[in-house]
């Protein structure tokens, strides 16, 4: 009986083949799985975002303005967009409308042709450091070169020289010093509870099936909704407990700034959570084993992670992947996040990111309400 | 006397296996009806479609006067069935698996009637004991709690004594019993014979069909089996010779005789004729219900 027998290890390895290839959704999703992700996340990826949507602001139509605005279009960084007000441009800025706002002061032809240099202020949604880095970067090289066409003589050889005719002012707002800490962790407050409530409740009905109380549940008089909701509520209560303790470390370990409201934020990681609550329900009524139901939650959570702004810029992806990510919850409470704590935004404007949120808990939850079988069939 | 059961013309296949074949039941009110065949003749499934978790896809018929296909629900409610798999939380006690049922059944009056059943169950002493610590004989218990704590007017029970020791599966009938006295209707599965003859009507199912009913005597007289026993030092040298003869359909050892079956009482005769060895001696002996289980199921096998 001692040491190694190659009749007993070939004897185990052959009833593992066996059962491998009898499984063969779990193989192929085994071997499917990681493809669809490389190709997804691959060409969905991309940290160097071009076509930001920029808002211009600017006092009149010059031809130095409609070269600078040409300038900025050329280097594909900014989409450029003209907008009326300083409110309408904060408002978008906040929204996440825009992530950027280039602000042209009046008169700004006349100071340029004075010599007086004056100074362009480009505003930069901060939250995501990352997202902007580039392009912020790209500005400061348009300003040398955008008017050299058009200038007069007299003040070409000003700009190669002594003082340029205009200069650019960076102003990043929300997240001044861009501190990659408050752009991460309200992320992670998404992410973290999008992985601890769907794994818990994945497991909720199919472990009901593999310990065989499941056929004893259905013998009795207990509603889809009944089951749903008892296995669901507890995890709600859990996850507030979780999102408790993220936002405590949040404020007083990483100092994020917590600029609007609590309440309100709590209120939108409930919805947050019962979106991913029903997803890993509707995952346990259609998996058969919990092994399968595991590796559905997989193929939710690796492009909610990915497609979501969290960690590589939204506006990066490609249009596709960005309906992709706007399809997902995690997306929407990862901008509520930002948007409460940095920003400081209200219901107002956080509702454009409430209501996607709001209306997969209804379809979802429809589904696994449906897809709970109330028979063995 | 009206029926508990009422079914006609049941059907249902997995696949390509048909498991239940046109089953037509009828179990009248407060009969203890015992459900016997082979594994795989259709048994659980039969339950399993009396108690609305599967759906025929023929036949109709009612259970406590609800139609089994659109009264599920109802009939949910007033059922009892007690799976073949123990099927209760192994990480609750005993009381706790309780009370989760009589709150689904909303139960009024729900702590007394738990305490109830614990104390006609006997299983008071074991109230704060984890499901998942209990003997087999003791998980049987629980689940016959259950099934009957909310006094339903039908009790279905598949094969519910599966591995448990003799004096817990007497103990388990004289419950069962008890309650069909008291006007509940059973339908219980079994493989165990003695079980059978404690029940007012056995049912013997075969690829789904029902091929014999009665009362167990009823059963064993129309099925004219003949039956002889040796005894003697001899015996064992005898059991192949017998199951080679003509006419003789079985040759079983048990303790210190064998037993034999045929059909034809003068070709079984003339069988044992031959069988002849020193110090045997051949009795003519009445038949068991589970001789003619074992004939059932030859045939059953002959005839594919």
């Amino acid at each position: 009986m001692s040491g190694f027998s190659v009749t007993r290890f070939l004897a185990m390895l052959h009833k593992e083949w066996i059962q491998m290839r009898r499984d063969k959704g779990t193989v192929g999703m085994t071997i499917m799985l990681p493809l669809v992700q490389l190709f997804l996340f691959g060409y969905a990826i991309n940290t160097n975002p071009r076509h930001l949507p920029t808002a211009i602001l600017s006092g009149g139509h010059s031809q130095y303005e409609r070269d600078i605005v040409t300038a900025l279009a050329n280097t594909s960084y900014f989409d450029l967009r003209e907008y009326n007000s300083e409110y309408e441009v904060d408002r978008a800025l906040a929204r996440g409308d825009i992530m950027f706002a280039l602000h042209i002061p009046p008169n700004f032809e006349r100071a340029v042709d004075r010599g007086d240099s004056p100074q362009i202020l480009m505003e930069a949604d901060a939250t995501d450091p990352t997202a902007i880095a580039a392009a912020a970067s790209a500005l400061q090289v348009i300003v040398p070169t955008a008017l050299t066409r058009d200038l007069p003589p007299n003040l070409h050889q000003s700009v190669v020289s002594a003082a340029p005719a205009f200069t650019v002012a960076l102003h990043s707002r929300y997240n001044p010093e861009q501190i990659t800490a408050f752009n991460i962790v309200p992320g992670l407050i998404g992410t973290i509870l999008s992985f601890s409530t769907m794994i818990a409740t994945t497991l909720a009905i199919t472990r009901e099936r593999e310990a065989g109380t499941m056929e004893n549940l259905l013998a009795m008089p207990i509603k889809p909704l009944e089951v749903m909701l008892g296995k669901i509520v507890p995890y709600i209560a859990l996850g507030y407990i979780q999102v408790g303790l993220i936002l405590v470390a949040a404020v007083f370990v990483f100092h994020v700034p917590v600029l609007g409201s609590i309440p309100l934020l709590l209120l939108c990681l409930g919805l947050f959570v019962g979106c991913n609550l029903a997803m890993g329900f509707t995952f346990s009524s259609l998996a058969r084993t919990q092994m399968a139901a595991q590796q559905m939650s997989t193929f939710a959570l690796l492009p909610s992670m990915l497609l979501s702004g969290f960690l590589f810029p939204f506006a990066g992806m490609p249009v596709w992947a960005q309906y992709v990510g706007a399809a997902l919850p995690l997306t929407h409470i990862i901008r509520i996040c930002r948007g409460t704590l940095l920003k400081g935004n209200g219901l107002a404007d956080i509702w454009p990111d409430i209501w996607p949120m709001a209306l997969f808990a209804m379809v979802v939850g429809l589904i696994a309400v449906r897809s709970y079988r109330q028979t063995l069939d | 006397m009206t029926a508990a059961i009422d079914v006609k013309g049941l059907r249902k296949s997995f696949g390509p296996r048909k498991v239940v074949d046109g089953l037509s039941l009828a179990v009248q009110e407060g009969e203890i009806c015992g459900f016997l065949g082979g594994n795989g003749s259709g048994k659980t499934t039969t339950i399993r479609l009396l108690c609305g978790l599967l759906t025929p896809d023929s036949g109709s018929g009612t259970c406590l006067g609800f139609d089994i296909i659109k009264q599920s629900e109802e009939i949910r409610l007033q059922i009892g069935y007690m799976t073949q798999r123990f099927s209760f939380y192994v990480d609750l006690t005993v009381e706790e698996n309780l009370n989760f049922v009589a709150q689904l059944y909303q139960i009024p009056d729900r702590e007394a009637a738990v305490k109830d059943i614990m104390v006609r169950m006997e299983l008071d002493n074991r109230a704060a004991q984890l499901a998942g610590e209990l003997s087999g004989g003791w998980k049987q218990r629980l689940a016959l709690a259950a099934a009957v704590l909310h006094k339903p007017k039908l009790l279905l029970l598949d094969e519910p004594t599966a591995g448990v020791d003799a004096r817990a599966r007497r103990a388990f009938w004289d419950l069962i019993s008890d309650m069909a006295l008291d006007g509940m209707t059973v339908l219980v599965s079994t493989h165990y014979m003695d079980e059978a003859e404690r029940c007012h009507r056995v049912v013997y199912l075969a690829g789904g069909k029902i091929v014999v009913q009665g009362p167990a005597v009823d059963v064993v007289e129309n099925a004219h089996l003949v039956v002889f026993e040796a005894s003697g030092a001899g015996i064992g040298k005898l059991v192949h010779q017998a199951r080679e003869a003509k006419g003789i359909e079985s040759a079983t050892v048990i303790g210190q005789a064998l037993r034999v079956v045929g059909t034809d009482r003068a070709v079984v005769e003339a069988a044992i004729a031959e069988l002849k060895a020193p110090g045997v001696t051949w009795h003519d002996v009445p038949a068991r219900l589970d001789d003619v289980f074992i004939h059932l199921l030859g045939t059953e096998e002959a005839t594919p």
